[in-house]
């Protein structure tokens, strides 16, 4: 069933290097010349060169598509090298703009490539949009999601959507005329905090290679007209089981962006929708916090202090300062273990979870406790350089 | 015919004994829900408002559909039916990292509390 998405750019002639390059292509009647000429005429926007971005983005460039842009404002991380396969090891601390500049086009150099070294805003979304047939999503949080998403509509651009979580993942294409879009499926996004990312996240390397390189086909299949694409349809991929199933979508008729009475007619501010305070607006004061210099000042001058640590017991594995470890969930039912006349240092990994630990204690009643500022993150940086990092 | 089983999405699975899937009576969807929570009391807060609603970033399906296009939670489960807890997912960051001061964010080379950064 073709689709009815309307990506109708002009088609481009090939090149006889072109035709030799995408024979495998070409010698199919569902592709053919024709199809491969619709491909090299269209224009792909890819938000975010990550996890999904990376599959996305190679085979993207790898099939032809004539115009890729893709948004990111990141650095390489070497924590990224487990499943971001656009980049190599010798790219850690590069823009990943300029690493994934020179893969995109080391892999086909017919490539017209246009990168953006940018936030994606309520403020530059549309014009963005607005130079592009199709815009694959591979953002890792809510706030995006819902801009490239009501972006998408607004501009009429269809959205090839992927996520993942750990070991599972979902796939859809969002934003087309006749079919839903992300609100139609979640009208409202999860408030802060109550969505578990932290304490047992992590996401199996291969995931986002699997969901990424879905979200390439279906961009494909969209451009060239062939195939069933996942309009009112949400793929769950379950990786550990190896299953896939399917979940009907419907177009909400209530949907504020897409159905029949719009109440959302130009982009909001999508952290305040979301419930999350601006970046630049200081943590909430009033934890407690020690610094790793002191905590190694008092431990050595034989004070009795109480290393609370409530991280994972896989984290305590890797490294830990022998402290009791309670991992932050089950904190309310463990807490008889602490003692209120002892003075507790609560840490985690990088200071967030043992705050919202140490807030916790105190509205226990617990007068004694502090917060490792930094974690054992900072004590592995600046006290015992031996420890390993993670 | 297998009882009918409710599908535990992965963020979920943390409240729900690491299970996958729970099995349950046949009744309705709001039966079936009820009985998960009696069994695992701990996903209340993940799956309901404090006025009882269905929180609006969590779906349920019954089989293929999505019940709000159905009878909502009095549509009728029969054995061998499949339900299916679906919540919005974006991987990645998590919300609470962006309540860390930005210095605190710079101070260290990770940008993520969790073990592992980045679900994208």
């Amino acid at each position: 069933m073709a689709t009815t998405t309307d990506v109708k750019p002009a088609p481009a002639s090939l090149t006889n290097d072109e035709i030799l390059r995408y024979s495998r292509h070409l010698i199919m009647p569902e592709v053919g010349m024709e199809g491969q000429q619709k491909l090299k005429a269209a224009r792909v926007l890819c938000i975010g060169a990550g996890g999904l971005g990376s599959p996305l983005a190679l085979y993207l460039a790898a099939a032809g598509v004539g115009t890729l842009g893709v948004v990111d404002f990141d650095v390489v991380d070497y924590t990224n090298l487990q499943r971001q396969i656009i980049y190599s090891t010798a790219d850690v601390g590069r823009k990943k703009l300029d690493s994934a500049a020179e893969k995109l086009k080391g892999i086909n150099p017919f490539l017209n490539l246009r990168t953006f070294e940018t936030k994606l805003t309520s403020a530059n979304a549309l014009d963005l949009f607005r130079e592009f047939d199709i815009v694959a999503d591979g953002t890792d949080n809510f706030p995006t999601r819902y801009l490239v998403n009501d972006a998408c509509v607004l501009a009429g651009k269809p959205n090839v959507y992927g996520s993942i979580f750990r070991f599972e993942g979902q796939a859809s294409v969002f934003a087309t005329e006749e079919g839903p879009c992300y609100r139609c499926l979640y009208p409202e996004p999860p408030p802060p905090g109550l969505v578990p990312s932290c304490a047992e996240g992590g996401v199996l390397g291969i995931l986002p290679g699997l969901v990424g390189v879905m979200q390439a086909t279906e961009v494909i299949k969209l451009i060239l007209g062939i195939g069933d694409p996942l309009i009112g349809r949400l793929l769950l991929i379950d990786s550990l089981g190896m299953k896939f199933r399917e979940l009907k979508l419907r177009k909400n008729p209530e949907c504020p962006v897409c159905g029949t009475h719009r109440t959302i007619t130009k982009l909001i501010d999508y952290n305040e929708f979301c419930g999350i305070r601006g970046e630049e607006k200081p943590v909430e004061s009033g934890i407690p916090e020690m610094q790793v210099e002191e905590l190694k000042r008092r431990l050595d001058a034989g004070e009795d202090l109480f290393i609370l640590d409530v991280r994972e017991p896989h984290e305590y594995q890797i490294c830990n300062l022998g402290g009791h470890l309670i991992p932050l969930g089950d904190l309310p039912k463990r807490v008889n273990e602490l003692d209120t006349s002892r003075e507790i240092v609560a840490h985690c990994k990088m200071g967030g979870r043992s705050a919202k630990a140490v807030q916790f204690l105190r509205q226990a009643g617990f007068t004694k406790v502090k917060n490792l500022t930094g974690g054992i993150t900072a004590w592995a940086d600046r006290i015992d350089r031996s420890m390993p990092k993670y | 015919m297998a009882m009918p089983k409710i599908h535990i999405p992965m963020p979920l699975r943390q409240y729900a004994g690491k299970q996958a899937a729970v099995e349950v009576k046949s009744g309705t969807v709001a039966d079936a829900l009820a009985e998960l929570l009696d069994q695992h009391p701990d996903l209340r807060r993940h799956l309901y408002n404090e006025d009882g609603k269905l929180r609006a970033f969590v779906n349920v399906y019954l089989n293929d559909e999505d019940v709000r296009y159905l009878q909502k939670e009095a549509t009728p489960v029969h054995e061998g039916d499949t339900i299916s807890i679906v919540p919005s997912i974006a991987g990645g960051k998590d919300l609470d990292d962006f309540q860390l001061s930005i210095a605190e964010m710079k101070s260290s080379p990770h940008r993520c509390c969790s073990p592992a950064c980045c679900c994208r």
